[in-house]
């Protein structure tokens, strides 16, 4: 927290400008949190503030209240200067009860707030939590600024003429936080309010009481005394344009409709739900005006079947899922590779091996979408770089397994999906064209004829009279796409799908390099890891260090300068939230020395832990 | 996007289709005398009398001998993997109904690797033609047990005998409430057409079990009942709104007892009236599951229609859902979507 310069408010409390703030919200699952955090991330939005979050919940829907499982949280970093994280150390946690302190505390930067609602540490909550003393006498939060409050209590006193039962009132409390806090780092009520409207349009008692605790928790925190000063933020200096807030997964969701639109051609969604993809399936869902077609299949197999079928009748075909779930389809996968089918496979990464860490994040299922298939199956990978970055790829993602006949991965992750950010709204006439032939004409058609440049073979839908063909599982014979075992003819067929893969890299751009074009080191990333990665750079740009950095969005294949820009620089290191999977590849492919930074903890890298990596490196 | 992939309205003239028109220039590769033969010929002969134009019939299978079948049908077509025929075709039917999606398959295919998709392309009511070749045994990796291989049946894979209980086609489509379930049998090539006939004209899925022998692995498995001279006395047709009578000489019929069904001969104070009449269309598929459960030697072997229904396809829900969306909300306007929310501007 940077204290730039005291501004003139109410006689009584100060105000202090701050350029950056990190909160967390912590309580538990049934609390609220993510809700709460939401909404502080949808005000600052609007207040033009760059944000950037990190929800953080159990896999576990309610786990037993008060018990350290089930603690949920939603960490959101705020800043009126451009900022791509969601911070590495939280300044300020707001914890519901002692599981959520005890869970978030080792997190909280040196000498950070503790806002904590007192009522909630009674003795069998703190139990539960494995406190054997309360941590607010004990010395634990000695080195901290602790704020207790009896939240539980003034919350019902606020209520108390609405005659609510005293449960239902009770979980409203996390809109008293919310209006604390909105005091506190100056936010208006308006945009929560005006969502409560909405929301509980039918339940005119429940909006009533939420937006009565959310009012009553912003004039507390303006007359206590236990809080002295508040906090307010410029602006951040963003590039001019319309913005709006945006989870990963709905601008995936929104690049896919995008791309259908362009297409002119109808989205066909067919997905079995899992964590953390399911959103897709239910923002596709609510769009069925654009004539978009969402199926929810019996299985995950099921799922990539039904969109390889409606990919053969012509649709913009889809299926969603995340690790567990691509490991059910590949299969079916090399069954698109061999029909040569589009199909774009979006892997919302997570935690694995198997079941894994479902609601936590990872990027370990690059070599799953590489190399996960039986054969010589070579499938084309984008992956996004930021929550709003998912709108780009995902409309990448159609582009190329259109123009090329070709199964596409699109990988994004946990963190990218339900993270957010300020999102510039495209236009809609600066998106690439997707441009779609239907073969027609009967006069010399075969199901395997190529096209010179892409080697794409045509798309000929049922329906067309005259071009009646049979497509399948078996390998074809080049042309003619009938059955073929001749020993020539799968080896030309095997190196024909590869090279077909090999040139999507002429269509694609090249990748841009974030400061000087040769030095010392050069950082290579992908996916969720841009923010962290970049930053890092920048601070040691900053300090004046030989370091740059590149984030591959097509990892197959790679940009056609990789191999050049990694030879430009005498170290290269490859940061992931895996064991090295990149760096395998990149080792493999161009004969780098590339070295690995690798962190497999169902979170994102902190800018600090990059920034240690890169020092020890120079 | 109102052109749903529609292609353009001059098709094959309709009323010339012939059955030849319906065979692709590919070799037929199944072992000579196998059932598929029949199947194959009959379906063809069925295909031009639908009224419908070759290029909007999509053949789709999985793996087997079976699954070979759309290479030689000179339709759409797709080869799919083992067991996810029903998901491929209702990918295809659910974004194009206009199409006639028929989904070819064996009884390893159906029943074992592929019966989750089985057991909900028919719960979903989807409008595609089902056929299930049941040669109760897995002839594409020459000789194994298949779910309908009886009990204790030896194979390579079984030397002691199969200790697998067998699965009821007919009885796993009724539970799943399929809305036209049938039964031929590969030798009986009339009965075959006109069942495949009724099967194409239902709409919603229509689910036919043909009982197909494979010469080679399971040679005779149904001939104690299918074989010419016998066939009227150990096999019962069933007809929609006719007394269940079977045998060559018209003689025995089906009676409802209590719970059960017995074989009655007419005549000794038995008359027609006594028999159960048929009703493909009741509502409740407890009878025709009884029906199905019928087996020889206690009973006769039925095949025909046992249920036809209506009840509104997955596929025109579907698309009901998106014209209703559309005339809801108007159609879909990106710039409105995707600047929807809470907004604001940068300078």
């Amino acid at each position: 927290m940077t204290t730039t310069t005291e501004v003139e408010n109410k006689p009584d409390k100060e105000v202090i400008e701050l350029e950056n703030v990190t909160i967390r919200f912590a309580g538990d699952s049934g609390d609220g949190m993510q809700l709460t955090g939401t909404q502080f991330t949808n005000t600052s939005a609007i207040l033009g503030n760059d944000i950037s979050t990190l929800p953080d919940f159990p896999a576990e829907i309610r786990a037993p209240a008060g018990s350290i499982p089930g603690v949920s949280g939603f960490q959101i970093n705020f800043s009126s200067r451009d900022i791509r994280t969601p911070g590495d150390e939280p300044n300020v946690l707001v914890a519901m009860n002692p599981a959520a302190l005890k869970v978030n505390l080792p997190d909280l930067e040196k000498g950070g707030i503790i806002i904590l609602n007192s009522d909630a540490f009674a003795d069998l909550n703190l139990k539960k939590a494995g406190y054997e003393k309360s941590p607010l006498e004990d010395g634990t939060l000695a080195g901290y600024r602790v704020i207790a409050i009896p939240l539980s209590e003034l919350n019902a006193n606020a209520l108390k003429g609405l005659n609510l039962p005293k449960k239902e009132a009770e979980r409203c409390k996390n809109f008293f936080a919310l209006g604390m806090m909105y005091w506190l780092y100056d936010r208006p009520l308006e945009p929560t309010l005006k969502w409560m409207q909405a929301k509980f349009q039918k339940k005119p008692e429940i909006l009533a009481a939420n937006s009565q605790a959310l009012r009553a928790g912003f004039n507390y925190a303006d007359t206590t005394e236990l809080f002295t000063t508040h906090y307010r933020f410029l602006k951040a200096n963003l590039a001019p344009g319309k913005y709006r807030n945006i989870t990963g997964n709905e601008a995936t969701a929104l690049g896919f409709i995008a791309a259908s639109q362009v297409a002119q051609r109808p989205l066909f969604y067919a997905s079995y739900p899992i964590t953390p993809a399911s959103d897709i399936l239910h923002e596709l869902s609510r769009h069925k005006n654009f004539g978009i077609k969402t199926f929810q299949a019996e299985d995950e197999i099921a799922a990539i079947g039904a969109a390889i079928g409606a990919s053969f009748s012509g649709h913009l075909a889809l299926t969603g899922t995340s690790g567990p779930g691509v490991a059910l389809k590949s299969e079916a996968i090399g069954l698109a590779v061999m029909t040569e089918l589009p199909v774009v496979i979006a892997n919302i990464q997570r935690g694995g091996p198997s079941t894994g860490l479902p609601t936590k994040t990872e990027q370990a299922d690059l070599l799953q979408a590489m190399f996960g298939r039986n054969g010589e199956c070579p499938v084309a990978i984008v992956a996004p770089a930021t929550p709003g970055d998912c709108f780009r790829m995902a409309f990448e993602a159609f582009r190329i397994a259109t123009l090329f006949m070709t199964p596409v991965f699109f990988l994004s992750d946990g963190y990218l999906g339900n993270g957010s950010e300020p999102w510039k709204i495209p236009t809609i006439d600066k998106l690439p064209k997707i441009g779609i032939k239907f073969r027609k004409d009967p006069q010399g058609f075969h199901p395997y004829l190529r096209d010179e440049q892409t080697l794409s073979r045509p798309w000929a839908i049922p329906g067309t009279p005259g071009l009646e063909h049979r497509i399948g599982g078996l390998e074809k014979q080049h042309i003619t796409g009938n059955v073929s075992y001749q020993p020539d003819n799968h080896e030309f067929m095997v190196r024909l799908r590869s090279e077909k893969i090999a040139r999507i890299a002429n269509f694609v751009p090249e990748v841009e390099i974030f400061g000087k074009p040769a030095g010392k080191i050069l950082l290579v990333g992908w996916g969720g890891t841009y923010g962290a990665i970049t930053s890092a750079v920048e601070a040691m740009q900053g300090r004046g260090e030989s370091v740059s950095s590149i984030h591959l969005r097509y990892l197959n294949p790679f940009p056609k300068n990789l191999g050049d820009v990694l030879s430009r620089f005498e170290k290269v290191l490859v940061p992931e939230l895996n064991l090295g999977q990149l760096q395998l590849l990149l080792r493999a492919r161009y004969l780098v020395n590339a070295v690995g930074f690798h962190k497999v903890k169902g979170r994102p890298f902190k800018i600090s832990e990059l920034i240690g990596k890169i020092e020890e490196l120079l | 996007m109102s052109d749903n992939g529609n292609p353009s309205n001059q098709g094959t003239p309709v009323l010339e289709l012939k059955r030849q028109d319906f065979v692709s220039d590919q070799e037929v590769r199944w072992c000579p005398g196998c059932g598929d033969y029949s199947i194959l010929a009959q379906t063809q002969k069925t295909l031009p009398e639908l009224g419908i134009p070759r290029e909007k019939f999509v053949f789709v299978s999985g793996i087997g001998c079976s699954s070979r079948f759309p290479y030689y049908v000179n339709t759409y077509g797709f080869h799919g993997i083992h067991g996810r025929a029903p998901a491929i075709a209702t990918g295809i039917k659910a974004s194009r109904p206009e199409l006639s999606v028929w989904v070819i398959s064996g009884d390893g295919d159906s029943l074992s690797i592929g019966g989750n998709h089985f057991m909900h392309v028919i719960r979903r009511n989807v409008d595609i033609n089902l056929i299930l070749f049941n040669n109760r045994i897995y002839g594409l990796t020459k000789g194994q047990y298949s779910p309908t291989s009886e009990f204790g049946k030896k194979t390579k894979s079984t030397p002691q005998g199969s200790i697998d209980y067998p699965i009821n086609p007919l009885c796993v489509a009724l539970a799943n409430e399929a809305t036209f379930v049938a039964r031929s049998i590969d030798v009986d090539v009339k009965h075959l057409a006109a069942v495949l006939t009724q099967a194409a004209k239902h709409k919603g899925i229509s689910f036919v079990e043909v009982f197909q022998n494979c010469n080679i692995f399971n040679d005779g498995a149904f001939k104690h009942f299918s074989e010419r001279e016998f066939r009227e006395d150990r096999t019962i047709n069933l007809e929609h709104g006719k007394p269940l009578i079977f045998g060559k000489d018209r003689n025995k019929g089906i009676r409802l007892k209590e719970l059960s069904l017995e074989v009655v001969e007419l005549g000794k104070g038995v008359t027609e009236a006594d028999l159960l009449v048929h009703d493909a269309q009741a509502p409740d598929p407890s009878l025709a599951f009884m029906l199905a459960r019928m087996d020889y030697p206690d009973f006769p072997v039925p095949v025909g229609v046992f249920r036809s229904v209506g009840k509104p396809t997955y596929d025109e829900l579907l698309e009901a859902q998106v014209q209703d969306s559309i005339s809801r909300m108007g159609p879909g306007n990106l710039e409105k979507l995707l600047n929807s929310g809470d907004t604001w501007v940068v300078e």
